[in-house]
């Protein structure tokens, strides 16, 4: 499709295929730099505002005094609050950004009307900004995943269905004969997520269905705002950015194509696997066990795809501050997935349902995994945008450490706590107080790990910012690694 | 594999698949669930909700309380939650059916209130409890609610449901001025009606108690 000539062509039809390939790729980037880079800023800003609302909600599940005479900081709001502002603030924005620029580079299509998407990003984020205005002022619908207020969420699904249909127009515009799995990934998560949020919204909120079959659509949701959008873009970044830095193709296509269809039929069963021992039929709480019991496949074919790629070349994690990023998450990835499908064993749940345990879980996925792959590819796609290197080695190695230590202490921690939590509360001999009393320490640890995290946000935010406004460079740049690599067989290393 | 529109296909039906088994076949299996006419008694349960326990709902929604009580009992032998007392039967899917929303929960970092209102009946105590949970349960970790009350001067007659705090305890937090009274507004008379609302006694024929059967010996 489109040929129109790239500006290398049209001045020397005899320029080489590699700088006319180079110029086209410089073009892509041209056309999705100011989306992604109004996308990634107001992901960005979540993710700071977020912080702050974790740590407030963390501090006081320990010490419960802290703010509590300000309604609107309760903690019932200001938890609520963290989780919107970092799920559809944070994690959505730089999912948008992400995608669209490996939607564009890898469909080698420029993205037209860019104009367009970054009016779509201000409707996301004013919509979102609604919402958590009206959760801490008490409007939060108390459903989990979908608690921003009925009058936020049109604007969230116009915002939505732009980029949405933004993509797969790119993606029409496609040049390259071959579909790559991430683009697989990319197409089904846009299509995937505005069906789950318009279901969901429908029979919850504007035409609730009757007793607990809420609860089923809720789960549905829920678990599938992780497993159908958040997830399939955090592994299409790792299927991209993995082979990208190292130069070298993913160790089986063939892996691939398996671990896409088997996690597109077994992840949207699974989230029943949150009702297991409630009131709703036991049919489907069997169906959502064994769905969570399946997606082993999936993860297992991932992580021998993205962990063999790596075999041989796990030197340039030294260098490579993108691979060291990703390759954290892709193997938090291949951890929290096994531990979910185990905690949906009924045996297992009987411990873990209801406890910190869950809480830990849900932030390896979000955390470990997702953000962590966000990180990596932030690294790589910001200075192919801006033609400017990141300013400070030191503050992305701060970053890296902060967040790595921070969430493992956290999601360590915090699973030790809430075992020992669902075991004693299993056992009626132990009066619940002495449960809760049990569960401080882990608590409070968790506050710390909060804490360690934000010192990595800042780091991020400073370079971040610093970045934007250093002033371009004349002539090359070299990029900036935490260590000067050796011998630069892989070129395009970052 | 490089069709789009054969892609397209596999990722609409997947979710189609999850659709149409977890949401459509629920909602046509049990989504027009009906309340149980009791015959001997001539009344339908579960009852419904009193208007002020209907706006104290929207109350336990606004403040999340969800987030740390959840609402369903397990049945026995699956956790401990009968051995808590915290119901006398699990839960079922008929108990839901006049909850406008339905707030299972999926949190215990307090106890379930699935039966709060049958296990704790007494108001004064949950004023108390929510003015400052550390009043009625030492080491307890809930938020405090204070922003629910009214600390004011007496008119007239003291309010009936103005809170009995321990000397102490007023004395330390500047509550026990002469002539002033500590009172739930209104918001937190309607929350406590909600929770006072919360009990799942009535045995429907497909709760009763379930007793789990010894284990050992021949199966």
């Amino acid at each position: 499709m489109a040929d129109t000539p790239s500006l290398a062509t049209s001045l020397n039809p005899a320029t080489p295929t590699d700088t006319v390939a180079r110029a086209e790729l410089s073009e892509i980037d041209a056309s999705a730099k100011w989306p992604v880079i109004v996308f990634l800023l107001s992901g960005l800003a979540w993710l700071l505002i977020g912080t702050g609302f974790a740590l407030i909600s963390s501090i006081k599940l320990h010490t419960p005094d802290f703010l509590g005479d300000y309604e609107w900081l309760t903690f019932g709001r200001v938890r609520t609050a963290h989780l919107n502002s970092v799920v559809y603030g944070w994690s959505t924005n730089v999912a948008f950004a992400v995608a669209f620029w490996l939607m564009a580079r890898l469909s080698r299509a420029r993205l037209r009307h860019g104009g367009l998407l970054i009016i779509a990003a201000c409707f996301w984020n004013l919509g979102v900004t609604i919402g958590i205005i009206g959760i801490l002022a008490g409007d939060s619908t108390s459903i989990e995943w979908l608690e921003i207020p009925p009058y936020a969420t049109p604007l969230l699904f116009v915002a939505y269905a732009l980029v949405g249909v933004w993509a797969v127009i790119t993606f029409r515009f496609r040049k390259s004969e071959h579909i790559y799995v991430s683009q697989w990934y990319l197409l089904a998560a846009l299509f995937w997520f505005p069906w789950l949020y318009s279901v969901a919204q429908i029979m919850l909120i504007f035409e609730p269905a009757r007793g607990t079959v809420q609860a089923l659509v809720n789960w549905w949701f829920a678990h599938n705002v992780l497993g159908l959008w958040f997830t399939p873009i955090g592994l299409a970044a790792a299927y991209y950015f993995i082979p990208k830095v190292l130069g070298k193709p993913i160790h089986s296509y063939y892996l691939s194509i398996l671990g896409f269809w088997s996690l597109a039929i077994f992840y949207n069963w699974a989230g029943v696997h949150h009702l297991i021992g409630g009131p709703v039929p036991a049919w489907v709480i069997s169906a959502g066990i064994a769905a969570s019991l399946m997606m082993v496949i999936p993860v297992v074919v991932t992580a021998i795809n993205h962990h063999l790629t790596m075999v041989g070349s796990f030197s340039a994690l030294r260098y490579s501050p993108t691979l060291r990023f990703v390759v954290f998450g892709a193997v938090n990835y291949t951890l929290v997935s096994l531990i979910g499908s185990t905690m949906a064993i009924r045996g297992v749940n009987e411990t873990t349902h209801f406890t910190h345990f869950t809480v830990a879980h849900a932030h390896q996925g979000m955390y470990a995994f997702f953000t962590m792959v966000m990180f990596g590819s932030v690294y790589y796609i910001l200075p192919r945008l801006l033609l400017k290197e990141w300013p400070s080695a030191t503050l992305i190695r701060t970053h890296f450490w902060a967040t790595a230590i921070g969430v493992t202490l956290y999601w360590v921690g915090l699973s030790i706590g809430g075992w020992i939590q669902g075991t004693e509360m299993n056992n009626a001999s132990i009066p619940f107080i002495e449960v809760v009393q049990h569960t401080i320490p882990y608590l409070f640890m968790r506050s710390v790990s909060g804490i360690v995290i934000t010192i990595g946000h800042v780091a991020f935010a400073v370079n971040l910012v610093w970045m934007l406004c250093a002033r371009r460079p004349a002539g090359v740049t070299a990029p900036t690694l935490f260590h000067s690599a050796p011998v630069l067989s892989t070129p395009s290393i970052r | 594999m490089n069709r789009g529109p054969l892609i397209f296909l596999g990722i609409f039906f997947a979710l189609a698949f999850s659709w149409t088994g977890v949401v459509l076949t629920n909602q046509i299996q049990y989504g027009s669930l009906t309340p149980f006419y009791d015959q001997g008694e001539g009344k339908t349960y579960p009852e419904k909700r009193s208007g002020l326990a209907e706006r104290g709902r929207l109350v336990y929604q606004d403040l999340g309380c969800l987030y740390c009580h959840s609402q369903q009992v397990r049945r026995p032998g699956f956790g401990a939650d009968t051995e808590r007392g915290w119901g006398d039967r699990q839960s079922v899917a008929r108990d839901y059916v006049y909850d406008k929303r339905v707030y299972l929960g999926t949190m215990r970092t307090g106890p379930d209130l699935r039966n709060i209102g049958a296990r704790q009946p007494s108001a004064d105590w949950h004023y108390l409890h929510l003015f400052d949970p550390r009043l009625t349960s030492p080491g307890s970790i809930m938020a405090p609610f204070g922003f629910l009350f009214e600390y004011r001067q007496i008119l007239g007659e003291r309010s009936p449901k103005g809170l009995k705090l321990p000397g102490d305890y007023a004395k330390l937090r500047g509550l026990d001025r002469a002539g002033y009274e500590l009172v739930p507004t209104p918001r937190a008379e309607a929350l406590v009606a909600y929770l006072l609302s919360l009990k799942d006694t009535y045995e429907f024929p497909e709760a009763k108690p379930y007793v789990p059967r010894k284990t050992g010996g021949a199966r």
